[in-house]
């Protein structure tokens, strides 16, 4: 099966700094494909390419195998984000913010009604139809963003940071839904400097650092050649600690 | 850019705009009834006349003028601004299938749109006073989108360069302001020393004002050089707020 996104030489200068020091990577389908790295390492900026925000300065990339730059409508039509802010419309109720999030998709409020109460019953905000977004916890809030980022039952799915911030118990509800949407075969892509969710959600995982990657590989095999955890992995690779 | 993905953008303001305003509409009526009122009748009362029309119909007119560049102005202004930086919703639109380009047209087109919405609220309130004299006034309603698409340019166009939500007192005091007081809303400005009237000539303000009148009195081929002037600046204008809100927004 061909690959999910394919980045060859990627490189990427923001603000005069090489943020993305030309990197080769693939995802395949149907896998979690973790980056791992502290704040600043470029993890952030590789996930804004793939979901056509910005463009590389250099290198080919490709996502269901259409270029970045050429194709950012078709290829944002079948990918889902959840960002690292919450960007929820505050001057909309929680359903509202999915029926017109649903619209930029082009899919009309009769279809995406029905859809939308099944993901408020899949992030069990049901009761919190009709909130508004200013009156959520933290922890509901990014339930309600992992939600309206299915709404148009995305072939990828980009998570960058889904946890930070949130209580260990909101965590566990979050990873929870993650592991839900892997078992249904859902491509994901996420970025995290949390080992403890590289370990349970990747399948391979990408060791960054100063935007390059040190190494591509199953949080497994890493631990059992370096030995330890995966925080004593990155430690190891780049002489770093994670949690800066 | 397509239309449709713009119209999306558009359709999320309007949702807002709807929810928001259902409860205060009538407040929009009032702002205009008090400009009336108060220089209309009170000012009036001392100034009979000018060019041959009692002072509150002199003046009427302006006010759909002045009224829609403000809803446009503020709207794509402080409102984009919000949505671009605080609120966040510019990311969270850019992540779907809407171009930055789809987006900056949507904003373009909901600005434009506000000004028709607030023009034609004092179309109706003056109509209702009746300081209008010919039916003719409502062939402004489809200028009104024209000029609001110039004010919406110019404050997008403004937006894209400034560092922080108070430089928009800049732009408030020293662009709408000047507008408000110098084009021949309140007074002709053939009176002012003639570097004013040059001034105003590249002003959209001025030029909308001289239709709103125009129109009101019934009169068409006057201004046909004003509702030139209006297009013409608007279609040369219209690719610089895209230009550089792609600068601002893509990295």
């Amino acid at each position: 099966m061909d690959p999910i996104v394919t980045a060859r030489g990627l490189t990427k200068y923001y603000n005069g700094l090489k943020a993305v020091d030309s990197i080769d990577f693939q995802i395949e389908q149907g896998e979690c494909f973790g980056f791992l790295g502290p704040n600043g390492a470029g993890k952030t900026t590789v996930m804004k390419i793939i979901y056509c925000f910005m463009p590389p300065t250099s290198g080919d990339v490709r996502v269901f195998g259409m270029p970045v730059t050429e194709k950012p409508s078709e290829i944002k039509a079948r990918i889902g984000v959840m960002p690292q802010d919450v960007n929820l419309d505050p001057d909309l109720t929680v359903l509202e913010n999915l029926i017109v999030y649903a619209r930029y998709f082009d899919i009309p409020k009769k279809k995406s009604l029905p859809i939308a109460w099944e993901l408020l019953d899949f992030a069990e905000l049901r009761e919190k139809a009709s909130s508004k977004i200013e009156n959520l916890s933290g922890g509901m809030k990014h339930r309600l963003l992992l939600a309206r980022s299915l709404v148009n039952n995305p072939g990828l799915l980009i998570l960058d940071e889904p946890t930070t911030g949130l209580d260990p118990h909101s965590r566990h509800a979050v990873w929870e839904k993650l592991e839900n949407l892997k078992a249904k075969g859902t491509t994901l892509l996420l970025t995290t400097h949390y080992m403890e969710e590289a370990e349970k959600l990747c399948d391979r995982a990408a060791i960054m650092d100063s935007g390059k990657i040190v190494t591509i590989d199953s949080p497994q095999h890493l631990m059992r050649a370096h030995g330890g955890n995966l925080e004593e992995v990155y430690l190891k690779l780049t002489g770093r600690h994670l949690e800066s | 850019m397509k239309v449709k993905r713009a119209f999306r953008v558009w359709q999320r303001h309007f949702k807002v705009y709807t929810k928001l305003y259902k409860s205060s509409f009538a407040l929009n009526f009032v702002e205009p009834v008090l400009y009336l009122a108060a220089l209309g009748l009170g000012l009036g009362a001392y100034i009979k006349e000018i060019n041959g029309l009692p002072y509150v119909n002199f003046i009427a007119p302006g006010i759909i003028a002045s009224s829609s560049m403000f809803a446009a102005c503020y709207e794509c202004t402080y409102g984009t601004f919000v949505r671009m930086t605080f609120q966040k919703t510019f990311d969270a639109i850019l992540a779907t299938p809407v171009t930055i380009d789809d987006l900056i047209a949507g904003e373009l087109m909901w600005g434009a749109t506000k000004s028709v919405v607030y023009g034609t609220i004092i179309i109706i309130v003056i109509s209702l006073f009746g300081l209008v004299a010919s039916p003719l006034v409502l062939a402004v309603i489809p200028i009104l989108f024209v000029s609001g698409l110039l004010l919406s340019e110019i404050s997008l166009i403004f937006v894209s360069k400034v560092p922080g939500i108070d430089s928009f007192n800049y732009f408030y005091t020293l662009f709408m302001t000047p507008m408000f007081l110098f084009s021949g809303i309140f007074f002709p400005i053939d009176t002012l020393p003639p570097l004013v009237g040059k001034i105003a000539f590249f002003t959209p303000l001025y030029h909308l004002v001289n239709i709103c009148r125009a129109f009101a009195l019934g009169k068409f081929s006057a201004v046909t050089g004003d509702i030139v002037w209006l297009f013409a600046v608007s279609a040369l204008l219209a690719v610089y707020p895209f230009r550089l809100m792609r600068r601002r927004i893509i990295k």
